[in-house]
């Protein structure tokens, strides 16, 4: 078959999905920049060229810088503890521990389930007076807390909602990575009479760092992604104390149908993850030197 | 020192077993308080009776059968459409050398940064324009050309040796007889794991189908369930419950009958 | 209500149903009418009934309930459909609502849709409360439906153990502060058992605000809805009181009290009293163990307390033929038989004083007294918040009552920024 014929199929099989993708990813993301130059489209004023007003609304909304902070917290808060609890439960599963595959599936349940159902039963624990938490606690003598009602732990509330659901997933990266570790390794390292520690430090960490690489940039993407359980758990307050970009975005948008300010606060939230992609690439970049 | 290994041992074995308990903890929780009466969602009692009555209230206090029949055409329809658009973009990146498919590839690429979500509200826009608001093709639209899908399929492609096409070839076959016959048979299993991430994935996806959906005859489960529970009336903890249970008992059933074929799945899909 | 009387209510709406006027239609007119809520459950059920009712009396129209969810939803949806071309005729959305669909060009006024002086005499016929924000500008644009408004419960049994008078609610501030100081309960341990008062304070808290502000003689908005009144002493003082029952007397939950789980806090006996909606009363009836009694919100200076729920609007781009057929709906919708039925079955407060009259709703208020006090507070009611860009002021509104109620800001601060932001959005309007 000569190359033509062969780079006509293969435009023809790309075809369907480019198209797709153009009409989803790409021309959205052009069209987010333009509008975010542009008035909100009204009955009696219709959309117009409006350069950076869109901008200057957003610098002067403190809910805005509000959000944005927030979600620095709630991802700086999330990214580190759910990688630390995915890398410790793949060490707990691949370990032969009793009871392994009980413990795979406890920590893989909260992957499947969707975060709008278990929000409601987070609710319940976070509940002030007979939630479990309070139940537990006020025996203790910390009793009186109101998690998702006060300024100072709605934010923890919802923060530790999303390790719990998503350090399964990571596990599973971990898990895959630790499978093709070379059993030799662990032998060799026994007959040197190194404890279980100082492999972990020496051999086990470094060989995961590829894939803690990896799982820190989807657990970043994530981070400005998954805002489903706060919808349910505080509609982001007390105070828009757990607001967060994407969240404000649909407030803005669909509830005040204020598409220009939206549309900025969008293109924010994609310069956002076109820092943590360069991120990515230097870090890749680097590790192929180092390897 | 042998004693000293023992005791790390046992401390590694309390502490997984302490973790995974705080991990199923919400469940457990979701699965006592729905099948009890509301009187004993906060106290635990062994001898507390058992009941079917949250489910049984649940069911009649929301259209849910409606829901879970879109829920279940959508996750459907969405992996369909998305074997048949990957497989083919697949393909021509991994095996056909036609012009301006690196610089394709790289675009294709920006959707894993960049996922549908976060553009809801051009693509409100666009799907406002094909005129398909509020229809199961418009919740789908965004999601079928699936970079994660195209790349997982390219990688997998590229592993398969050329001889196999050569012999398919010499019988006859054009592209997408090869791709058929040869390609896709021995991908399989990257079928099912991509299969099983696609369909939780959207079972469980809420923000765009909320923006998109107004009515019961289109509304997933998702969805569906969260106006549920936004009641005006309060609370009340124990329907709640169930029909949380209800809509993620088919994926969970699902999971705990398979879960090895799950987790190994999910594995495959994330080595890449 | 039990099931006797409840067959009493259909035998006659269905009585009175039939009699009502049968209007000749040639062909066949379809009426799209949005209704917001969430699920299926009772309340379709009974706008399906009344729409198969309205049908049956008025051959060649056709009534299409669509379901489109919550009121943010629901308006989300219409004004969708009125930008694409394809507006609904008929539409219940959020009474507080009409400016945005004013603005959006969305809505005729109902002074255009009706024609004769009974029509004229059936919209002066709804309480003046209800009415206060269906009018912008000088015209009506909205027929009252679905209207409901806040009243004080309280638990007897908690308050004659307090040694209070169980058929007594507290008259005013002071007493409120009073009773709920003296209805809270601590064990030996210093921790709370049992909360003298809950005020729900998270989600929409600016429409019970709006209690707490009326009873205190201040209005938080102007009447063309283009300015606020949020940093008026008087509303300060309504929000430090608010904030007092919890930081001060501590008879109130510390921090943000969840609209959704305070009617079963009420239920279970956490809290001797609470604010909630009356469309709660048949929830609480239905379910609490011991006797309890409904009141008037108590007020500083006179009582008061806010409106809210949906209305009818009409949509524009109707022909005339449409127009008629929609108005008979409306009108079919709103007698005061269906306003009485309506209202007994759901929670709702009837619309319109001809409504209590009937016997349907006296044999109901015999029954169930308690159902009354929403009329009745009526005379002291005012519409909630209704200004241009009535959401984002909204939550202006909210997000200050949130920071002060958690400690956040002192309630002068507070108020004082949302002031300064909410004239920053309505600028445009001024």
């Amino acid at each position: 078959m000569n190359t033509l014929r062969l780079s006509l199929y293969g435009w023809l099989m790309v075809l369907p999905a480019a198209t797709l993708l153009a009409l989803f990813t790409h021309i959205p993301v052009v069209e987010s920049f333009v509008h975010s130059f542009m008035s909100t489209d009204k009955p009696k004023r219709p959309s117009r060229f409006v350069g950076l007003d869109n901008y200057d609304s957003l610098v002067a909304d403190p809910i805005f810088w509000k959000a944005l902070t927030n979600n620095l917290i709630y991802a700086l808060g999330s990214v580190p503890l759910s990688i630390a609890i995915a890398m410790m439960m793949a060490l707990f599963v691949n370990d032969k521990l009793a009871g392994r595959s009980f413990l795979r599936v406890a920590y893989f349940t909260p992957t499947i389930l969707p975060m709008i159902a278990v929000a409601n039963i987070w609710i319940f624990f976070f509940t002030p007076d007979y939630g479990l938490l309070e139940q537990i606690l006020k025996p203790l003598g910390l009793g009186g807390n109101n998690f998702l009602g006060s300024n100072n732990t709605a934010l923890l509330a919802v923060t530790i909602v999303a390790i719990w659901k998503e350090s399964g997933f990571f596990m599973i990266f971990y898990l895959a990575a630790l499978q093709q570790i070379s059993p030799d390794l662990k032998e060799a390292a026994a007959i040197e009479g190194a404890g279980r520690f100082t492999f972990f430090r020496r051999v086990t960490f470094p060989l995961l760092m590829p894939t803690t690489l990896f799982v820190m940039v989807n657990a970043l993407i994530n981070a400005f992604r998954v805002v489903d359980h706060i919808f349910v758990m505080t509609g982001g307050g007390p105070n828009n104390a757990t607001s967060v970009l994407l969240f404000r975005i649909y407030e803005v948008g669909f509830k005040y149908f204020d598409f220009g300010l939206a549309s900025a606060m969008t293109v924010v939230l994609l310069c956002v993850l076109g820092l943590v992609a360069l991120g990515q690439f230097f870090a890749l970049d680097r590790r192929v030197h180092y390897q | 020192m042998k004693a000293l290994r023992m005791l790390g041992r046992g401390v590694e074995q309390g502490a997984a077993w302490l973790l995974g308990l705080l991990w199923l903890l919400p469940l457990v929780f979701a699965v006592w308080t729905a099948f009890h009466s509301p009187a004993y969602m906060a106290h635990f009692s062994f001898t507390a009776p058992l009941t079917l009555e949250n489910f049984k209230n649940a069911w009649q206090a929301a259209p849910f059968a409606r829901y879970f029949l879109n829920t279940t055409l959508l996750v459907i329809g969405i992996l369909i459409a998305q074997f048949t658009l990957c497989t083919l973009a697949a393909f021509a990146f991994a095996r056909l050398p036609f012009v301006g498919s690196r610089l394709l590839f790289a675009l294709v690429l920006i959707q894993l940064m960049v996922a549908p979500d976060i553009l809801l509200l051009e693509n409100y826009s666009a799907i406002k324009m094909l005129g398909l608001m509020d229809t199961l093709p418009g919740i789908a639209l965004p999601y079928l050309a699936s970079a994660f899908g195209i790349f997982l399929l390219r990688q997998t492609f590229l592993t398969i040796p050329k001889d196999l096409e050569e012999a398919a070839r010499i019988e006859g076959c054009g592209p997408f007889g090869t791709l058929w016959r040869v390609y896709v048979p021995i991908a399989r299993p990257i079928y099912v794991a991509y299969g099983l991430v696609s369909v939780s994935w959207h079972w469980n996806n809420f923000l765009w189908p909320l923006i998109i959906t107004n009515s019961v005859e289109t509304r997933p489960l998702t969805v569906g369930l969260a106006v549920f529970a936004s009641s005006d009336q309060g609370i009340d903890w124990s329907v709640i419950t169930a029909a949380t249970l209800m809509t993620s008992a088919p994926l969970l059933i699902g999971f705990l009958l398979f879960q090895r074929q799950f987790v190994q799945s999910f594995v495959r899909a994330g080595i890449r | 209500m039990n099931s006797l009387t409840r067959r009493f209510f259909t035998v006659s709406t269905l009585a009175l149903g039939l009699g009502f006027g049968a209007s000749a239609y040639a062909a066949d007119i379809e009426l799209r009418f949005y209704y917001p809520v969430a699920v299926g459950g009772p309340i379709t059920k009974i706008i399906d009934e009344y729409a198969a009712g309205f049908e049956k009396d008025n051959p060649g129209i056709k009534i299409k309930p669509v379901y489109a969810g919550d009121y943010v939803q629901t308006i989300g949806k219409a004004l969708t459909a009125v930008k694409g071309g394809d507006a609904p005729e008929l539409a219940i959305l959020l009474a507080a609502d009409i400016t945005s669909l004013v603005d959006e060009d969305a809505v005729v006024p109902v002074d255009d849709v009706i024609k004769t002086p009974a029509d004229k005499a059936w919209v002066e016929g709804f309480y003046p409360a209800f009415m206060e924000n269906a009018k912008l500008k000088g015209k009506t644009y909205a027929i009252p439906f679905q209207r409901s408004t806040p009243v004080l419960y309280w638990n007897k049994e908690m308050f004659k153990a307090a040694g209070l008078d169980p058929d007594k609610g507290p008259k005013d501030w002071n007493e409120m502060r009073d009773f709920a100081k003296k209805l809270t309960k601590k064990d030996a341990s210093g921790a709370v058992t049992q909360w003298g008062i809950e005020i729900p304070s998270d989600g929409n808290s600016l429409w019970l605000f709006t209690g707490l502000t009326t009873g205190n003689g201040v209005r938080i908005n102007n009447a063309e809805g283009t300015k606020v009144n949020f940093a008026d002493p008087k509303v300060v003082e309504a929000l430090q009181y608010w904030y007092d029952l919890s930081k001060v007397d501590g008879a109130q939950p510390a921090g943000l009290i969840n609209w959704g789980t305070t009617p079963r806090d009420f239920i279970e006996g956490r809290t001797a009293m609470m604010w909630h909606t009356t469309g709660n009363l048949t929830n609480v009836k239905n379910n609490a163990k011991f006797p309890f009694g409904i009141g008037f919100l108590p007020g500083k200076t006179q009582f008061g307390a806010p409106t809210g729920g949906g209305n009818f609007y009409f949509f524009k781009g109707m022909s005339a033929e449409k127009q008629a057929a929609a108005l008979a709906f409306v009108k079919y919708m709103t007698t005061p038989e269906r306003a009485a039925d309506w209202s007994t079955k759901t929670g709702y407060v009837a619309t319109q004083p001809a409504a209590y009259e009937t016997p349907a709703m006296k044999a109901y208020a015999a029954d169930f007294p308690a159902a009354i006090i929403a009329r009745d507070q009526l005379k002291y009611a005012v519409p909630e918040m209704t200004v241009h860009e009535n959401q984002r002021v909204t939550k202006l509104a909210n997000d200050a009552i949130q920071a002060v109620m958690t400690g956040a800001k002192p309630a002068d601060a507070a108020l004082k920024d949302a002031q300064a932001e909410a004239e920053r959005v309505l600028k445009d309007f001024n």
